[in-house]
């Protein structure tokens, strides 16, 4: 356990943490942010009104289409020179959700960071090969900083360079890899490809996230790699990775509460549900300085476990994502929103608003097609026009969304048309699978 | 001495050329020439039928994507050289063939020839200088 005294701390002493801290926040983004102050003003709300973490659910929700409108600096609590780091995910449209960091802010990043490598029994002793991406995503520096702080050694890999991963997985002696899960399993079929055995190396546990994954993948991954397997979760806005992991137990992922006080609402009403409920996921930062969103909703699907864990942690568990309430995808650990294809294609102005998303897993790599309708307007008697138009739009939807696609047109009216919500996503992955 | 051509877009999927050929078939409409372009997704498939309009009428109302180009139709002398001398007359007037393909006429001796070219009016103006025969839409429909 990397910080034991806080990580079995007594309920009522984390509640009464929780309570302070979050007392101090709702008064600082009162006083700081306009937004949140004509919010809580809207609401009714003052500060002093917040007296325990019991008040948490008379406070307005934050949503996505807050940070937007807000992009990109406009929910920040500090002033930008005190602002060390940005990251950005996808937004929803053609603009992404930007978030910050202060000194502070970084090493409480590193710190929950260094309990989930704690979870998974990470010492200074380990060699961690970060394979997920480094860059305006926060799945690679977040894990990053979070290693150094452990004081194991890093190895700033990134992601894909599947035979350089593995050359240096065995020249090395890696013994904890983080990726993506489906990439964990794309590199053990590298491996066997490679003739290398994976029983001789040392690898000996992952830490996956940032994509839903099923216990069966999970089975296949410690199978393939002879290593255990942690789910960690974590979503930039809240902070990054660091916000919640398995422990050895392997049983739902305990979030660090001390740092983010979690909710489970019914997503249609708002209503808090009691713990064992499934419903929508709602944090609460109450150490951030940069960013502290109050009461974020995730659109993730998860319940919190009303049982404590055999691990000794007090610290409550969620369940692995069971869902989402939007239509979010995950794609090779990338967010993908199809309303952001469509602007995509709007923007090309070249075919039809009718088109298809079609997700499936190949060689445990996901892969997106797009189906695009070919109407009179665009269709050209040359091949190569069509061709040109498809690599357009692989070009254009690589460049604003950061995955790769496969371009297929169709047909005009072969995508189905339905009333009200179009049925625009075909996911075969099944990735929520339990 | 302009051809009108119906191109079709289709799907690589299996039964879709049948149901371009039945529909057609069905309407008493002749297909006097036809290709293919194919990529590993789609095709296009061009057309030259006895009623291009009624053809572009029932394709359309089965929900078939169409453009409607102008081609030349060349008949080529049946003798060993013979496309080379038209592709030459075509080359030293820099007109570009986008593509072409031959079919087998029935009232005419010898092959006959598609081509679309980007220059349709300087290819007829001087393939007609050097002696080559065109054919006419009543000549193709024949």
């Amino acid at each position: 356990m990397w910080n034991p005294e806080i990580e079995t701390l007594p309920r009522p002493e984390l509640e009464a943490l929780q309570t302070s801290r979050l007392r101090e926040t709702v008064e600082r983004l009162y006083q700081r942010v306009p937004f949140y102050q004509a919010k809580f003003e809207q609401a009714g709300i003052k500060p002093e009104m917040i007296r325990s973490i019991q008040d948490l659910e008379r406070l307005p929700f934050t949503t996505k289409s807050d940070l937007r409108d807000n992009y990109p600096f406009g929910l920040f609590a500090v002033p930008q020179e005190e602002i060390v780091r940005v990251h950005a995910s996808s937004g929803t449209t053609g603009k992404m959700t930007v978030v910050g960091y202060t000194k502070k802010d970084l090493a409480s990043w590193a710190e929950v960071m260094a309990r989930t490598l704690g979870c998974g029994g990470v010492t200074r002793r380990d060699l961690v090969q970060i394979a997920y991406g480094y860059g305006l995503f926060t799945g690679g520096l977040g894990m990053h900083y979070g290693v150094e702080r452990v004081g194991a050694t890093v190895i700033p890999i990134s992601g894909g360079n599947t035979k350089r991963q593995l050359q240096i997985m065995m020249d090395f002696k890696t013994t904890v890899l983080a990726c993506t899960p489906s990439y964990a399993l794309y590199l053990s079929e590298g491996a066997l490809e490679e003739g290398i055995t994976v029983a001789q190396l040392p690898l000996r546990v992952g830490f996956f996230g940032a994509e839903p994954w099923s216990n069966k993948m999970r089975q296949e991954i410690e199978a393939k790699l002879g290593i255990k397997a942690i789910d960690i979760y974590g979503l930039s806005e809240i902070m990054g990775p660091g916000v919640a992991s398995e422990c050895l137990v392997q049983d739902g992922l305990h979030v660090c509460e001390d740092h983010f006080i979690v909710e489970v609402i019914n997503p249609e009403t708002g209503a808090v549900l009691p713990p064992g409920e499934k419903g929508e996921l709602v944090f609460t930062c109450i150490t951030k300085e940069a960013l502290p969103l109050i009461r974020y909703r995730t659109r993730d699907i998860s319940l919190i476990y009303p049982e404590t864990c055999a691990c000794g942690r007090t610290h409550r568990r969620m369940h692995r994502v069971m869902g989402r309430t939007d239509d979010m995808l995950i794609i090779r650990g990338v967010n993908v929103f199809p309303s952001q294809i469509e602007s995509v294609l709007l923007e090309i102005g070249e075919t039809e608003p009718h088109y298809q998303l079609i997700v499936d897993r190949e060689g445990n790599l996901d892969d997106l097609e797009i189906w695009v309708e070919v109407s009179e307007r665009i269709f050209s008697d040359e091949v190569k026009r069509l061709e040109e138009l498809g690599a357009k739009i692989r070009r254009e939807i690589l460049s604003t969304l950061g995955v790769s696609a496969k371009i297929k047109l169709v047909e005009p009216k072969t995508i189905p048309r339905s009333e009200g919500k179009a049925k625009r996503i075909l996911d075969r992955r099944e990735v929520y699978q339990a | 001495m302009k051809v009108k051509q119906i191109s079709v877009f289709l799907e690589n999927k299996s039964g879709r050329l049948a149901e371009v050929a039945k529909l057609l078939g069905e309407a008493g409409i002749n297909i006097r020439a036809l290709s293919i372009a194919d990529t590993s997704d789609f095709g296009i498939l061009r057309l030259i039928v006895n009623a291009p309009e009624q053809a572009s009428q029932v394709l359309k109302a089965a929900n078939f994507t169409l453009s409607e180009t102008e081609i030349i139709v060349v008949q080529v002398p049946d003798h060993p050289g013979g496309l080379a001398k038209i592709l030459e007359v075509m080359e030293s007037s820099q007109v570009n063939i986008e593509y072409m393909y031959a079919f087998v006429g029935h009232t005419i001796t010898g092959a006959v020839v598609v081509f679309r070219v980007e220059q349709l009016d300087l290819a007829i103006q001087i393939l007609a200088k050097a002696g080559i025969k065109l054919l006419s839409e009543t000549e193709v429909y024949a």
